[in-house]
């Protein structure tokens, strides 16, 4: 009697929270948390909160790096999320092959999302087996210099218009006591501007060879030997940075600490928080002014398969809630990213986000090496770039030796 | 099972039954969590899993990887040196204090604290701490300077040559309060009556120390050497914390090797072939300690 009047007890107490809880709360798990990623995100919540479910915000700091592993872990680990953010690629491939993602072919269809995502291989990162997993919420690309306007005054030269004036320029900068080029300590930095550093000086077609094919020989030879050397003048270049995070390094720039700095456009979104304008303030030169060319990766939610179906079904609403022109508008604007859709009006964008759509428009767009490669692999490089930019005995053709041997072994 | 019922005595099985079973749920979790979480470890260390654990055997790969991988090269390295100088500056210079604090001083409470204080702190907030006070920018260096000293350089964060004695430092700052308080305990317990021996013998001071004290705490050293130890092996927060591994990889440890590969790189089986390195080097240094320790006494 006593223990199953306490098993009826224990079980109201399990049951109760269920019955009680809201369903159509929904926990959002990013990693946007420097301001201007937060500004921006929180028009998401304001759109997803409009159509009367909740956006609960679950933001976790220190970058992809550090949040990706805690929402793995909970998706594996039996706790989803409502739907979490994920660098559309190959970083969410292993848990949709698990089946623990859930598939949102019908709301893509019912909203014709192959008509109006452009360009297309935002759509097709998102497909696995014919069946659309994620819904991407914007375009970042890598391929930027910002140029800080006024060191370039107070070391009395003009501001570069390319990779080679800026590496000419540096001597000059160095006098005036201004770091040259500001890269920081965290390890996806410096793998990152070799990446842009790589399709700016060896071009789209090796930049392929590499990283899709992953030709060993390519990456081996004389083509990437000359994006070495550019490196090897990159860490010369970004010697006395000591910083870690990107966006201390970017307030470099704002603040004219440094002369420049290869990040992607998402450093924009810290240029607007400062109260900086495009052209005036700071220079921005897209494929580093080389190689007008950006890459398409970007941000995408992924929802996770869950057993609640009113909440399933705050899902497809927060899915399409996120793709609507309107939110596609503001939440880009505020973030410095670019829109997944070609047929929204951007009117209030500023000149670094006019030049990169007008790159879009044209059809000047490759795809990341997020796309191509796989977290192992990528990590393996992080390593690499990491060592490379901070040991200035490691010779550019030791670096490049392990680059092939990476790419050889890729997957 | 009839020659006990003759002799009346309950089975040696039945004997202390209550807290046999009281403990059955302590050695359930020893088993099953530990071992068998160890065991698993090592057995898909030898898989080629990648976000999710898969049973695709491929024999040493994993391990001839990570043999090969700088970065791991660089961990061990790291950690050697971190392990050994840890080991003797914590454990001579908390004798050093235990030592003086044993003198009759005035105040002892208050030393006793202040040195153990750091030991309070986690170590991420020991890494951050120290990682301002290492900065160049605004720290130890910018106030010499300011006192003068223009061209003073002490940037050990920053150079990847020394940066992992950088850490040893904040390592240091934090752990040598706990050793010199066991080992202040171990010198209170030794008897008043062996240092008025050795006083009436005229042996001085450092000699009983070193010869008599010393020798006789070897309960309390071996407690301390594991302690430090287990905190060595298992270093992760403090480089996290102070350089994330940089600048580069020149302070990078196994334990973040682990986590990073299998977390970062969704590399579950790079992963577990780090961590059973890291338990083997462990269990290399502890089985023979453990057969001398232990098997010596039961013959003796």
């Amino acid at each position: 009697m006593k223990i199953r009047s306490m098993a009826a007890a224990l079980a109201v107490t399990v049951v109760l929270p269920f019955a009680a809880a809201n369903a159509t709360d929904l926990e959002v798990t990013h990693w946007w948390t420097s301001g201007g990623e937060a500004a921006a995100v929180a028009e998401f919540a304001k759109a997803f909160d409009a159509t009367g479910n909740k956006w609960v915000d679950g933001a976790i700091a220190g970058a992809g790096g550090t949040a990706r592993p805690i929402m793995i872990s909970r998706i594996t680990g039996g706790d989803p999320m409502g739907a979490t953010q994920f660098n559309h690629g190959r970083q969410a491939e292993e848990l949709v092959e698990a089946g623990l993602m859930r598939d949102l072919t019908d709301v893509a269809t019912r909203e014709n999302w192959k008509e109006i995502i452009k360009p297309a291989s935002l759509l097709d990162s998102c497909t696995f087996d014919g069946k659309i997993y994620c819904a991407p919420v914007n375009i970042h690309s890598w391929q930027w210099l910002w140029l800080s306007n006024a060191a370039f005054e107070k070391a009395g030269v003009a501001v570069p218009k390319n990779w080679d004036e800026f590496v000419a320029a540096a001597p000059a900068l160095e006098k005036a006591g201004i770091v040259p080029l500001a890269v920081g300590g965290q390890p996806w930095q410096a793998a990152g501007a070799f990446d842009v550093l790589m399709v700016a000086i060896a071009g789209k077609d090796t930049f392929y060879k590499v990283f899709k094919d992953r030709d060993a020989e390519v990456a081996g030879g004389p083509d990437i030997a000359r994006v070495f050397k550019a490196a090897d003048d990159a860490r010369r270049m970004s010697k006395g940075t000591n910083v870690q995070d990107w966006n201390q390094a970017t307030n470099m720039v704002i603040t004219g600490k440094a002369g420049g700095q290869i990040m992607g456009d998402w450093a924009q979104g810290e240029f607007a928080l400062a109260g900086q304008v495009a052209g005036k303030d700071y220079t921005c030169l897209p494929g580093l002014g080389v190689n007008d060319i950006i890459s398409t990766s970007g941000d995408a939610f992924y929802f996770p398969l869950l057993k609640d179906e009113e909440k399933s079904k705050a899902q497809e609403v927060l899915a399409s809630t996120l793709l609507a022109p309107a939110t596609q508008v503001a939440f880009n604007l505020k973030k410095g990213s670019l829109p997944v859709r070609g047929d929204v009006d951007l009117a209030a964008a500023n000149d670094c986000m006019k030049k990169g759509l007008d790159i879009l428009a044209k059809g000047n767009v490759i795809e990341a090496p997020d796309q191509m490669l796989s977290a192992d692999s990528q990590k393996q490089k992080e390593d690499l770039f990491s060592e490379f930019f901070a040991n200035p005995s490691m010779t550019p053709e030791d670096a490049q030796k392990r680059f092939a041997d990476i790419i050889a072994s890729a997957e | 099972m009839t020659g006990q019922a003759h002799t009346g005595r309950p089975s040696k099985l039945l004997r202390n039954l209550s807290s046999k079973i009281a403990s059955i749920p302590m050695m359930l979790t020893a088993v099953v969590i530990f071992l068998g979480g160890t065991i698993w470890t090592v057995v898909y260390s030898f898989t080629n899993s990648k976000l999710l654990p898969r049973a695709k055997f491929v024999g040493l790969d994993q391990y001839e990887r990570l043999w090969d991988a700088p970065r791991w090269i660089v961990s061990i390295q790291n950690l050697a040196i971190y392990g050994f100088f840890t080991l003797v500056f914590s454990l001579v210079m908390g004798f050093l204090l235990a030592a003086l604090m044993d003198q009759k001083i005035r105040f002892e409470n208050t030393f006793r604290t202040i040195f153990l204080y750091p030991f309070a702190l986690s170590f991420i907030v020991t890494g951050l701490v120290w990682q301002w006070i290492l900065n160049p920018e605004f720290g130890v260096q910018s106030v010499v300077r300011s006192l003068g000293w223009t061209s003073f350089t002490f940037d050990p964060l920053y150079n990847a040559d020394i940066v992992i004695y950088g850490v040893l430092i904040a390592g240091l700052w934090q752990g040598t309060g706990l050793v010199m308080c066991l080992l202040l305990a171990g010198l209170r317990g030794i008897d008043e009556d062996i240092w008025k021996a050795a006083r009436v013998d005229g042996i001085p001071m450092w000699k009983t120390y070193l010869f008599i004290v010393i020798p006789m705490m070897r309960p309390v050293f071996i407690t301390t050497l594991v302690i430090i130890a287990s905190g060595i092996v298992k270093v992760y927060d403090l480089v996290v914390a102070q350089t994330s591994g940089g600048p580069g990889i020149a302070s990078e440890v196994p334990a973040k090797y682990v986590y990073d590969y299998m977390f970062q790189a969704q590399n579950l089986g790079q992963g577990f072939a780090a961590s059973t390195m890291m338990l083997i080097t462990v269990a290399i240094i502890i089985i023979p300690w453990a057969y001398l320790e232990f098997g010596g006494r039961k013959r003796g």
